[in-house]
């Protein structure tokens, strides 16, 4: 990892448009990825974590969809102001992408050859007889035995976690910047959670890859990731670097989040989970209040009235580590 | 109440599903989906089961609640065998065993009100004339159901898609609690859930044990959940367990190479353990369950394998304090 950031995200908004009311499943989200880094975000479901990744690949259907504001910078340049032609060649070139769903990602009627060889030959320009031999190379770096047959083969003759092996060697074929993962292992198994997340940390950090892995598994984004956001109701309500955050969360969302997962290596002592009350909120017409505040033990008088700034606990010192932020009333002088 | 103190008791239950045939076609093979699996749950307690998909685990309380007729073996709920039982003696002795599904989307009529789903057990009962109650006793039985779980009395007259995904959860636990049942069969009741919502769910399941003295066979492929709920936990492969044991003991000291691997891949929230840890990483992806096995089920992926293993089945066998395993490595082939 190194210090050039090569995405910006600043103030994404994407709004959908529904019969009940304007849908605000990204409201204001920013953050940075560095070269090299491993950024999670996790939330939970309709917490807009998918959304703002579909965002920055711009595939949001539209309508309904709408990005109603904000910057994507991908190496110093905006995605949103982008000519549609011109994110194609990014798109599953500069960023490619995979999604939860191996099955549905991967077309049954072609071959696993024609599916890989479409994206080598049309982004980095290779005959098709190179491209193959640059997809079977990819399938072996993706630990799939005998790639040569293999290859010619149609997706149901995977399984899930091959299926998913198949996924990570064409997200990876084009030497990606970014690699964005929604949920890879969350269809899996543990046993073969394991062995998918052990090959994507392998092939991303032998290819200097950057990725955003989005899922709910806190378990997940501990082994894997360097940095942290922490989604809600479509903000980012706190980000730092993962130990910071597992170490010291400020956020009382985050606090409860990380409570309230069993763990498996402190024995069960027959006490209660500690869990968050309430449901997750609608976010139609959200009013601009702390999303968080009707389930939130430490709610004030301030947090119905006003969404909060993100403090800095870097900027004042002590123990949490730079660049960690949250935005909490419990936390903000300005009220 | 019956004298036995083991409430269920599974005694060689195997549940094969032949596949192939339609109109003109053979049957070309069997899924030996449940293949041989014996276990008892005493009152009270909670029998846990993990395993990963396709292990068998839900097709085992299927086969438990007859809702599968089982190719073989023995489900004795307070002593009576219920693969014998003719239908109107099995539909009485259900009523003590119901069941709790993953889908709470799926598993509830979304042209039912909440309040008609949670009163639909005992309206069944009352039409079939074992149990009697009044209209009125119904609605009030309904109306503390919806609060003990968790549901204002006044969403009764709500349609399920009106509920979230842990609300409507809570109709599913409710409706299984309406008959007084003495088991409840929960088929993966928290993995559609959020973390959030998934600890209340669990912490519900843990009050309402105390409550009513519930015994519980609670699946799930989350090994952390699974040690949250369980007094006992069965770990399934292939259609057979391959290690049973109290659930602090099986947690401390995991004896087959099969359990080792699981826990040794389920993720621990905690970046400076998870960082630290050396994974157990199983090659390949669990096997079809197609086929008549000779020797161990796990013998193509184990890392601890021997000769031996391709060769001859290993048993269930005692290892000292409640703690039985299927492996070679601890007992010798008969």
């Amino acid at each position: 990892m190194t210090d050039e950031v090569i995405l910006r995200v600043k103030d994404l908004r994407t709004y959908f448009s529904t019969d009940e009311g304007i849908v605000k499943a990204v409201d204001g989200v920013s953050f940075e990825l560095r070269k090299g880094e491993t950024l999670g975000i996790v939330g939970e479901s309709g917490s807009g974590k998918s959304v703002t990744n579909l965002s920055i690949i711009n595939m949001i259907p539209s309508p309904p969809g709408k990005i109603a504001g904000g910057e994507i910078l991908f190496m110093g340049e905006d995605l949103l102001k982008m000519p549609a032609k011109d994110i194609r060649r990014i798109r599953g070139n500069k960023i490619s992408m995979i999604f939860q769903d191996p099955m549905t990602s991967l077309n049954p009627f072609l071959r696993i050859s024609s599916q890989m060889t479409e994206t080598i030959v049309l982004h980095q320009g290779l005959d098709k007889q190179a491209a193959k031999a640059k997809a079977i190379e990819m399938l072996r770096l993706a630990g799939i035995p005998a790639p040569e047959k293999r290859i010619d083969q149609y997706p149901h003759q995977f399984s899930g976690g091959m299926r998913q092996r198949v996924m990570i060697a064409m997200s990876l074929s084009c030497n990606p910047e970014i690699l964005i993962a929604d949920e890879p292992t969350s269809a899996l198994d543990v046993t073969i959670q394991a062995q998918i997340l052990d090959l994507m940390k392998d092939l991303t950090a032998r290819l200097g890859t950057a990725v955003i892995l989005i899922t709910h598994s806190l378990g997940v984004v501990a082994g894997m990731c360097d940095t942290l956001c922490v989604m809600y109701a479509g903000r980012v309500v706190e980000r730092g670097a993962t130990e910071a955050l597992f170490a010291a969360p400020m956020h009382p969302y985050t606090q409860g989040l990380i409570k309230s997962v069993p763990r498996l290596d402190v024995a069960a002592t027959g006490e209660r989970l500690s869990s968050i009350r309430g449901q997750p909120p609608n976010v139609i017409d959200l009013p601009d209040c702390c999303p968080f505040y009707p389930r939130c033990d430490k709610a004030m008088e301030v947090c119905r009235r006003k969404y909060p700034p993100s403090v800095d606990f870097g900027a004042s010192g002590g123990p949490v580590a730079k660049g960690h932020t949250a935005s909490c009333w419990l936390y903000s002088e300005a009220k | 109440m019956s004298e036995t103190k083991e409430l269920l008791e599974v005694r060689g239950l195997k549940m094969h599903f032949p596949y192939g045939g339609g109109l003109f076609g053979g049957q070309k093979g069997k899924i030996y989906a449940v293949d041989g699996v014996d276990f008892a749950i005493v009152r009270g307690e909670t029998l846990g089961i993990v395993g990963e998909s396709g292990c068998g685990k839900s097709t085992t309380a299927r086969a438990i609640a007859q809702l599968y007729k089982p190719t073989a073996g023995e489900v004795l709920l307070e002593g009576r065998d219920l693969t014998k039982l003719r239908p109107q003696e099995l539909i009485a002795a259900r009523q003590n065993m119901q069941m709790v599904f993953q889908d709470p989307y799926a598993s509830l009529n979304p042209r039912m009100t909440a309040g008609d789903i949670i009163a639909e057990p005992l309206r069944i009962y009352q039409r079939r004339g074992i149990l009697s109650m009044s209209r009125a006793e119904t609605e009030e039985r309904v109306e503390l159901l919806m609060e003990r779980v968790g549901l204002s009395r006044f969403f009764k007259n709500r349609y399920p898609h009106e509920f979230s995904g842990g609300q409507r959860q809570r109709i599913g636990i409710a409706r299984a609690l309406a008959l007084r049942p003495a088991l409840m069969l929960c088929d993966e009741p928290v993995s559609a859930l959020d973390v959030s919502i998934q600890a209340q769910i669990l912490n519900l399941f843990k009050d309402l044990q105390e409550e009513f003295g519930l015994t519980y066979l609670f699946i799930a492929h989350d090994l952390a959940v699974i040690q949250y709920i369980s007094t006992r936990v069965a770990v399934m492969y292939l259609g057979i367990v391959v290690e049973i044991s109290g659930s602090a003991e099986l947690y401390r000291k995991p004896l087959h190479p099969y359990t080792q691997a699981l826990l040794s891949a389920a993720p621990i929230p905690d970046p400076v353990i998870e960082k630290a840890r050396r994974r157990i990483i199983l090659t390949g992806d669990v096997p079809s369950p197609d086929k008549v096995r000779t020797g161990c089920y796990f013998y193509d992926r184990c890392n601890k394998r021997m000769d031996k293993c391709a060769k001859s089945l290993p048993r269930l066998q005692d290892a000292g304090d409640g703690h039985q395993v299927a492996c070679f490595l601890y007992h010798e082939p008969d």
